[in-house]
């Protein structure tokens, strides 16, 4: 262990006034970072007409993330009055397991790994419909002001009061009401998110046998693991790991044969609805086994893929540098695209949130990272620099959907309702928004991946997994490999998606135990089978009606789900800097507020402004009651309306849009509640004289 | 000079496995035993495999575990 205590920090690790304190020879590296990074995002933002290199992405994103960190995060650890005498809970509480000093490098490590999922590698490639630059320059400054310091503060809060959960903060900080309140909109999300990962994933594996072939395999595979990690060597996470790995690979290659035998390829050629039923027949047994058997070995699968994917996609960028082919601004900015409805605001914001804000990482960064800070100044570098990692990873995603043909960008994304289900039609209708295409290319990409077709594969990850081929074929097995890679890139997602979905409900499950066990105290038993067998019963009706209800959609389930998703995960964002800025008050430091009151101010206003929309603007696309009411009426005359084919779907689209309207709505009264406990809050701060927090361990205990 | 070197690698080995392990939810076993015997003297220490039970049913367990994977 490189654990040291306070009294072992370098000079350099204390905090230092964010902008005095250099020497001229730094000034000048600055100054100079300041410029390389102006130019190259005056070229990535200026260039027009001809295609820009993504390497200019890259340095501009750097550039701002290493100045940002040296300059506004020191300003942020001052404004929190980050304190570097003071023991933090790891120290106070050492017990070796939950409570251990760890050293920052690899607290960084366990923290990103916690932060990093499927959202910011989803949202970017959806964003990219407006062209790559609005989601860009959002991503750039959503980090650095709301995005970054919101996960910083969330964790410096939790570090001085033991680590405790965002909601137990709520309730002390704010009220029970408050936290009750804040409660009801974490389920909420997660059943949203639960529902539109697992879209995510159904949408990429329909009708692909390589791919539904390796991604059942990671099932047998997590048994094989957790067997041989629980009784033939215990613990030996590496060992357990490798062979993981190895079959995993196995699977992923003989897919294609799979895929090329027919007699094998009918088995796992798979539909929508099929593969929704099975996700959510999954998600119920896998969360009710025990935790050993699939759970764990498939997380530990899940979370080295994916820090090894990500590690190689930056290393295949900065190698290809491939260019991006979608224009900087496309035609969509009006609000008129195929891929999700609504304007550039408030949409653009709430599509991209994990990248440039997730409310997400609040709940991560008051779990266990608070634990294990060995030291206040560290709190800089975990929380805001994991924050920034997080977000060039949203910067690559963006890069990887913005290489391939724009074209083939659309067909991929555009549901089956506006373009159709065949090549020469697809390409008509794109080619008539601009963005010619021919059906041959569309054939052909997906030949070259090794799928029957490409169109309105609606999620985003085959999009990004096509991005991502091509980017890694070209540096690592050429044409060859794309079908290898871009099953690859699938299989990563599904992975981490479908552990996700087996933690998500159980997660679920306990809050509806939680929620439910206060009418019939009796279910609160979470050791009871019943219990959790009913539980998670619960919580797979309710992810898995939204799921299947995405998937018979229409209009495609990602058209609908993903802005109810993007509200859901910006309104926990706003509630955790509304908090934020509460306790800043009571902790009397309310000159530096604005800190955490302009991201606040911006994500409430996006929330609130999309959650009206989402109920009551009058454009269809838009409005879900007023495409209900549309809907509505034209069934009543006994008319049907594309893309519904029979009274039956009107009705259900119809019974759908309701439901939607209504959680669009509750988010936005959610986040008005919070907003108005967070000003009462302020004001009983501002007229009390002294400090009012309820902090844990207070400086008298000093490190040791 | 080589010795040196060779002594760095093992070390940002080591730091690497420990940052791998962590990410899946087990803290450094040596760590814990060094703990145990200097806080908590005479009393007991679990093995490895005891500690890796531990740590995993802790990971997930059912109200004070985590949800793995942002969004």
């Amino acid at each position: 262990m490189l654990s040291r205590g306070a009294k072992g920090i370098a000079p350099e690790e204390r905090i230092r006034s964010f902008a005095g304190g250099m020497t001229l020879r730094q000034k000048l590296i600055w100054a100079a970072a300041a410029v390389v990074g102006a130019i190259a995002f005056g070229v990535v933002a200026l260039t027009r007409g001809e295609p820009v290199n993504a390497a200019w992405l890259v340095v501009a994103s750097v550039c701002i993330y290493f100045i940002a960190y040296r300059f506004y995060a020191l300003f942020i650890a001052h404004a929190l009055g980050v304190d570097p005498k003071r023991a933090t809970p790891a120290y106070r509480h050492n017990d070796g397991l939950d409570y251990v000093p760890t050293n920052r490098y690899v607290l960084f490590g366990h923290h990103f790994a916690a932060i990093a999922g499927a959202g910011p590698l989803v949202g970017p490639v959806l964003a990219a419909q407006m062209g790559y630059l609005p989601g860009t320059l959002w991503i750039l400054a959503g980090v650095v002001v709301a995005g970054a310091v919101q996960d910083m503060t969330v964790l410096f809060l939790s570090t001085r009061r033991d680590g405790r959960s965002l909601g137990d903060m709520i309730r002390s900080e704010m009220g029970r009401v408050a936290g009750g309140v804040a409660g009801v909109g974490v389920l909420l999300i997660c059943i949203i998110i639960l529902a539109v990962l697992a879209l995510v994933v159904v949408n990429a594996l329909k009708g692909s046998p390589w791919g539904a072939f390796a991604v059942s395999c990671t099932i047998p595979i997590a048994l094989i693991m957790g067997v041989y990690s629980r009784f033939v060597r215990p613990g030996r996470i590496g060992e357990m790991s490798l062979i993981g790995a190895v079959l995993l690979l196995t699977a992923l290659v003989y897919g294609k044969t799979v895929s090329e035998t027919p007699a094998l390829a009918a088995w796992f050629t798979l539909s929508g609805p099929q593969l929704a039923l099975l996700v959510i027949g999954y998600g119920f047994v896998a969360s009710v086994l025990p935790v050993w058997l699939l759970l764990a070995p498939r997380d530990y699968l899940s979370t080295f893929l994916k820090i090894g994917t990500i590690l190689l996609l930056a290393i295949g960028i900065v190698i290809v540098r491939p260019d991006l082919e979608m224009p900087a601004l496309t035609k969509f900015v009006d609000g008129t695209g195929p891929v999700w409805p609504g304007s550039l605001f408030p949409f653009l914001f709430i599509t991209i949130a994990c990248g440039s804000v997730s409310g997400w990482h609040s709940l991560i960064a008051s779990g266990t990272t608070p634990k294990m800070i060995e030291n206040e100044s560290q709190i800089r570098f975990i929380g805001y620099g994991g924050m920034l990692m997080e977000s060039f990873v949203a910067i690559m995603a963006m890069i990887a959907a913005s290489v391939i043909h724009p074209g083939v960008y659309f067909a991929m994304n555009s549901s089956a309702g506006l373009i159709g289900a065949d090549p020469a039609n697809a390409a008509q209708v794109i080619s008539g928004w601009g963005f010619a295409v021919t059906p041959d290319l569309l054939t052909m990409v997906a030949h070259d991946v090794g799928e029957s077709s490409i169109l309105s594969r609606t999620g985003g990850a085959p999009t990004l997994a096509v991005g991502m081929a091509s980017i890694l074929s070209s540096f690592l097995g050429g044409q060859a490999l794309a079908g290898i890679w871009y099953h690859f890139a699938i299989l990563f997602e599904a992975l981490f998606i479908l552990t996700t979905v087996d933690a998500g409900t159980r997660v679920c499950r306990f809050m509806i135990q939680d929620l439910l066990g206060n009418a019939v105290p009796r279910f609160k038993a979470t050791e009871s089978w019943t219990n959790n067998l009913i539980g998670s019963g619960l919580s797979c009706a309710l992810w898995g009606y939204f799921l299947y209800q995405g998937v018979i959609d229409p209009f495609g389930g990602i058209w609908t789900l993903w802005p109810l998703f993007g509200t859901a995960n910006q309104m926990l964002a706003a509630i955790a800097l509304v908090l934020c800025t509460v306790v800043l008050f009571k902790m009397k430091r309310e000159r530096y507020a604005w800190v955490t009151i302009v991201p606040a101010v911006w994500l409430v206003v996006c929330t609130v402004t999309a959650g009206l929309e989402k109920v009551a603007s009058p454009d269809p696309a838009v409005g879900f009651v007023a495409h209900a009411l549309r809907f509505g009426s034209a069934a009543a005359a006994g008319q049907i309306l594309a893309p519904a084919k029979s009274l039956e779907t009107m009705g259900r689209v119809v019974f759908n849009d309701y439901v939607d309207a209504a959680l669009a709505a509750l988010f936005a009264v959610i986040v008005i509640v919070m907003v108005v406990y967070g000003v009462i809050g302020a004001r009983k701060a501002l007229s009390s004289s002294k400090d009012t927090t309820v902090e844990i361990g207070g400086a008298a205990v000093v490190a040791q | 000079m080589t010795e040196m070197f060779a002594a760095r690698a093992r070390f940002f080995c080591e730091r690497v496995a420990e940052t791998a392990r962590l990410m899946v939810g087990v803290p450094d076993y040596e760590s814990y035993v060094a703990h145990r015997r200097k806080d908590h003297p005479g009393e007991p220490v679990m093995t490895y495999e005891e500690f890796f039970r531990e740590r995993q049913e802790a990971r997930y367990a059912v109200g004070r575990g985590r949800f793995g994977g942002c969004c």
